[in-house]
């Protein structure tokens, strides 16, 4: 690991000052950064810890806007009475995530910077990664790309966007709140994660010395008929291979809102528009779900590892479907 | 690299939680490393120590304060060998810098015994023969304690899914959720609490 000065922020303001020096990074939960600093990938001089500035922890879910302060930890979200209740899907994707000893360190801010765990990426022996070396090409094209993306990829990069709660937040349109040198912004989260052109190696919106500070999610009424669907190579404590978040709003048997974001395939959270307009203002059934979960990998292009992912990731799309579709129907019975 | 010349030598309590010095280039290297004075809760005891700002809570632990009961397993947060509580939140000590547990106060395994009374679940895993090799024990101890702590060992079913941080590569997994289990059914658990056990 190469060596750091450490400086624990005070405030927010201290907090950018600090990060405005050179080879300062911001260090939450520490469990993405901590390891891949340990494993050479990234080398700050300078590690400004943001564990004691206040105002980015807490989280509100109650409200006309749901609001996670960045340095809310996973567990302490995913364990939220009403988050389980209103919002299943947000609470499924962290629980679904990780370890509980994770889940105790790791933030909901944090969670959105983590990177990609392409094996490439990961390994500092092959130089052919765009993302740690620009422009030196990309090993995994003709290497082993099972667990990489068939859904927004390039011949410079197809590694997979790793968070799950990137995911079941993109299905609820919510947004991000950054503070920074030029003062605060909202970014929506379909734009945070930044699609791969030219530059794989600029993974998110986030510009230098910036501070993600909250996460905001708009109240849905969509929220309550919600499920994240993660399938994974072990029962648990594994990345995802295909995920898919899903909420439905019926108004009888009609589908009045559907909301459908992918993870697992893509190198962002993928929203599956062609599902979700297929099904509005269709009667939901098995029948009308297969339909729409057969377009949900529409523009897939995948490699020979990982071809498999395109009638996956459509099955991931018809579960989640199937399930939200039950939780509708049991909340108009109740 | 910060001026030598700019080290604080002053101890007041913002000192302790960022560098204060460079230390010196030993023969041979080119660069001095960051060095930052530590103050940690283990087990309700202090320590004050000056620690390269690199080394990891369970290198600090281990190599530094002699505990080793928390294991260096595969030392990037997939194994959970390294599990301790912070505040009554298990964790991997693999991944937490010392510097950032500053302020925290850490248990581990060394700490649950009272003398030669073993805690409840020191004791439910000798009953149940929840191991073999014994390598991830200390940390599916800790783990353990915490996931009823949590309110997360209401089922074997829920047991398993938050007991999964931890692998056992004996395969012990079977009594391991048995011994859970019956500490989670005694109902008073004995969970080490804020600054000591």
């Amino acid at each position: 690991m190469q060596p750091f000065e450490y400086h624990r922020a005070s405030s927010l303001e201290d907090a950018l000052r600090q990060g405005a020096l050179e080879g300062a990074s911001y260090l939450a939960g520490g469990t993405t950064l901590v390891d891949l600093m340990r494993i050479g990938v990234m080398r700050p001089g300078r590690l400004i810890d943001l564990r004691d500035v206040s105002e980015l922890h807490g989280f509100d879910t109650g409200g006309e806007t749901l609001r996670f302060g960045a340095l809310a930890s996973m567990a302490e979200v995913a364990d939220d009475i009403v988050l389980r209740q209103d919002y299943p899907a947000l609470a499924e994707s962290l629980l679904l995530a990780a370890s509980a000893q994770l889940r105790n360190m790791a933030t909901v801010g944090g969670n959105l910077l983590q990177r990609t765990r392409c094996l490439y990426y990961r390994d500092t022996r092959y130089s052919a990664c765009n993302k740690r070396n620009p422009g030196s090409g990309c090993a995994a094209q003709d290497g082993v790309n099972r667990q990489h993306a068939v859904l927004g990829g390039s011949e410079r990069c197809i590694a997979t966007m790793p968070s799950d709660w990137a995911v079941a937040l993109t299905a609820f349109d919510a947004a991000v709140e950054v503070a920074g040198p030029q003062g605060r912004r909202t970014v929506p989260i379909d734009s945070f994660h930044i699609p791969y052109g030219e530059h794989p190696e600029a993974e998110t919106a986030l510009r230098p010395g910036e501070i993600l500070t909250a996460i905001l999610v708009p109240a849905s009424r969509a929220g309550r008929a919600s499920c994240y669907v993660k399938v994974r190579d072990r029962e648990s404590y594994a990345f995802a291979v295909s995920s898919a978040a899903v909420a439905l709003r019926l108004e009888g048997a009609r589908v009045a809102e559907a909301r459908i974001a992918l993870g697992g395939l893509s190198t962002t959270p993928w929203r599956a528009v062609a599902s979700e307009t297929l099904l509005r203002g269709r009667t939901i059934d098995e029948a009308s779900i297969r339909e729409a979960a057969a377009r949900a990998m529409d523009g897939a292009d995948p490699r020979p590892g990982n071809a498999f992912k395109v009638e996956l990731g459509r099955r991931t799309v018809e579960d989640a479907l199937l399930r939200a579709m039950r939780r509708a129907q049991e909340g108009e019975a109740a | 690299m910060r001026d030598p010349s700019e080290a604080e030598t002053d101890m007041s309590e913002a000192d302790h939680l960022g560098t204060v010095a460079p230390r010196a280039a030993p023969p041979g290297q080119d660069n001095a490393w960051p060095v930052a004075m530590l103050t940690l809760r283990v087990n309700g005891q202090t320590h004050r120590l000056a620690l390269d700002t690199r080394t990891t809570l369970l290198d600090m632990l281990r190599d530094h304060l002699g505990l080793t009961g928390a294991k260096t397993g595969c030392n990037q947060g997939a194994c959970g060998a390294c599990t301790v509580l912070a505040d009554g939140k298990r964790i991997n000590a693999c991944l937490t810098l010392a510097v950032a547990a500053q302020g925290q106060d850490i248990i581990t395994i060394e700490g649950l015994a009272k003398g030669d009374a073993l805690h409840p679940m020191q004791q439910a895993f000798v009953d149940h023969d929840a191991f073999q090799c014994g390598y991830c024990t200390p940390g599916q101890i800790m783990s353990a304690i915490a996931c009823i702590h949590e309110g997360h060992a209401g089922s074997a079913e829920e047991i398993r899914e938050f007991m999964s941080g931890n692998l056992c590569r004996c395969g012990a997994y079977p009594n391991i959720v048995k011994a859970v289990q019956d500490v989670a059914g005694q109902g008073d658990m004995r969970f080490p609490g804020k600054g000591g056990v």
